[in-house]
């Protein structure tokens, strides 16, 4: 089994969101970067099939040269290959359309990408690669299954879960519960080592399929104080959320 | 300009909220801009209740094979529909279904497509959207490059107007292909309001010592009408089932109303929770983060805190019935 993961390089979850060059884009200093993690998710629901199944894992990230440490991570974690789409993406479709490409030319059983990325949370590249390749699809995927080419797997749905069937070849949307919190891995001496030799492909590209652009950003207002109200006084928060929030 | 919207149903065929969201929204569009509004529905039982919210074609298709939701067989149909109306703006809600399908969709219908939308499209000459990013911590004004549009607007950001107009009802058969992906079985809690439907939200954290004193948030999500739902650790403890983590790496609130008891206010949980209205806060410690992003908050214990809150509620309701 040949298995394809998307990567998305993304600011770790506790970085100050900041802008430069006039608030157009986003600034990089002093952040550290991360696998996105729905990617991690799935990476490591990857691995698992690696170890039981014998597949092969390739990672891949549209990006610039300053992805490549986030690569090589998932190599160190236990990927095999690692590729890089030489392009500084504006929109999700621009990724979705570089991924396909390289699917339409490798062929692959499975697919992992996450249900949304959390910079730009455009829950879009999956769907989008979807439908460039017609491979099958399976968002907010929670559960994932595979015997032959037969896929059994869950997905999230408001208040609960549907459980799916499928087959390969197959693109999920992953997130929390393909594997555990627990099960996650860091890279181990031994698997940095490995990484420093395998291979990571850079693809050059020339061409831009963008259809949005980002022109600016802007941060939320300050909020003003918060309101206190006494234990003793639990009436009058009511009646504040009442008359003056207008929320109950 | 000519919209098209996908009027979500909910599993027993009536209309959600957000349709009737995404309905005002485009109402306000076309009469802006000019041009009309469609709705597509599945089996919609109420589907004539999109009259009053401006929508003028209501296109319903009864069709016991579209009775569950299906990502390729719906994103074709919405796209035939979109095609043969003439259509060049597609408006989706924020739904994990609608999501679903709004990938594929834009690719089908070769449009440009943006999430999160929390503004009206704007005059420029080339159009453009403002959409929440970096999971609610900052917005994005983005610009659309190809003139057909798919727009998936953010729950609650926007609201219900209504504006009553005489539509047109059509009916429409499709034709169905074999679904791709077979639904074996669905697990669902019945009778529980879910957090992404919730106009309520009551949230649990840390503070609360243990599953065993759940009840205090499920008494009050009750008297609220509301959904109940957990921090991180709180999952990860196994107290609460993981798909009421809300935050950063779990579900995006954006309810009327948050109420936050013993969460301390880390800037994960927040990001999860910054686009909801109206939030209060419960928290033995002053110094609790919370207290920064919070409306209305109390200093005081959960344990006697909430129970008076529930009984007080009680009685709030009984004199506004
Ligand atoms: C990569 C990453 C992603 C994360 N994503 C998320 C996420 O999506 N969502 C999320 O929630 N967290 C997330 N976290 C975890 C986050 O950093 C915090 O650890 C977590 O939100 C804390 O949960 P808590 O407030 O329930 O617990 P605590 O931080 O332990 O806070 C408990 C609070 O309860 C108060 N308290 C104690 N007793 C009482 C009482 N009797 N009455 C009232 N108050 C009381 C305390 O004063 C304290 O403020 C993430 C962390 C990481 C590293
Ligand atoms: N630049 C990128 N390179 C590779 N994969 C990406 C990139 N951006 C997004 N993805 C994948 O698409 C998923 C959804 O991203 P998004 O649609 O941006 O929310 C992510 O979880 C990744 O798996």
């Amino acid at each position: 089994m040949k298995i394809l993961v998307c990567i998305s390089h993304v600011p770790d979850t506790t970085s100050k969101i900041n802008f430069t060059e006039n608030n157009s884009k986003f600034d990089k200093a002093g952040v550290q970067f991360v696998i996105n993690p729905n990617d991690e998710f799935g990476l490591t629901r990857a691995i698992w099939f690696k170890e039981k199944n014998n597949a092969t894992i390739d990672v891949i990230n549209v990006g610039l040269q300053d992805t490549e440490p986030t690569l090589r991570k998932a190599l160190a974690i236990g990927a095999d290959k690692a590729v890089r789409i030489n392009h500084d993406p504006k929109d999700g479709f621009s990724v979705a359309k570089f991924i396909s490409n390289y699917i339409n030319e490798n062929s692959y059983d499975l697919i992992i990408a996450g249900r949304e990325s959390i910079d730009y949370n455009g829950g879009m590249v999956p769907g989008m690669i979807s439908a460039l390749t017609n491979i099958n699809f399976i968002d907010k995927c929670i559960a994932l299954n595979i015997s032959g080419n037969s896929v059994e797997a869950s997905r999230e749905i408001e208040g609960g879960k549907e459980n799916i069937s499928s087959n390969l070849p197959l693109i999920i949307g992953g997130q929390k519960g393909l594997v555990e919190e627990s099960d996650l891995r860091i890279p181990n001496m031994r698997g940095i080592m490995m990484a420093r030799k395998k291979e990571l492909v850079v693809v050059e590209t020339s061409e831009d399929p963008s259809v949005t652009h980002s022109k600016s950003f802007e941060k939320p207002q300050p909020k003003g104080e918060v309101t206190l109200v006494s234990p003793d006084e639990i009436e009058k928060l009511i009646d504040l959320l009442h008359n003056e929030a207008k929320a109950l | 300009m000519e919209i098209l919207i996908f009027a979500e149903t909910d599993d027993k065929g009536n209309l959600k909220k957000d349709a009737f969201e995404i309905a005002s929204y485009a109402f306000e569009i076309s009469s802006e801009k000019g041009g009309s509004v469609n709705a597509l529905c599945f089996n919609a039982s109420n589907a004539e209740s999109l009259s009053y919210y401006g929508v003028n074609k209501i296109i319903n298709s009864k069709n016991e094979e579209l009775k569950n939701f299906d990502p390729s067989n719906y994103s074709k149909c919405i796209c035939e529909v979109f095609n043969n109306e003439k259509c060049n703006l597609i408006l989706l809600s924020s739904s994990s279904n609608s999501k679903y399908i709004g990938g594929m969709l834009s690719v089908l219908t070769d449009a440009s497509y943006v999430t999160n939308v929390i503004s009206k499209p704007s005059d420029d000459e080339k159009m453009r959207v403002v959409r929440n990013t970096f999971t609610n911590k900052a917005f994005e004004t983005v610009e659309i490059i190809k003139n057909k549009i798919i727009l998936a607007i953010s729950k609650n950001s926007f609201g219900l107007k209504e504006n009553p107009v005489k539509s047109e009802f059509v009916e429409i058969n499709f034709n169905i292909s074999e679904s791709r992906n077979k639904v074996k079985s669905i697990d669902r809690a019945t009778n529980k309001v879910t957090i992404a439907d919730a106009d309520i939200v009551v949230s649990g954290g840390r503070g609360l010592k243990g599953p065993e004193n759940w009840h205090l948030i499920e008494n009050l999500a009750e008297v609220l009408g509301g959904a109940t739902a957990c921090s991180k650790p709180v999952s990860d403890l196994g107290w609460r089932p993981h798909s009421e983590h809300v935050g950063q790496t779990g579900k995006p609130v954006s309810s009327n109303l948050y109420i936050a008891i013993g969460i301390s206010g880390a800037i994960q949980h927040l990001a999860g929770v910054n686009s909801s209205k109206v939030k209060v806060v419960i928290n033995t410690d002053p110094e609790a983060p919370f207290f920064k992003a919070a409306d209305y908050g109390i200093v005081g214990d959960a344990f006697e805190v909430v129970p008076k809150l529930i009984d007080k509620l009680k009685e709030f309701k009984a004199a506004n019935e």
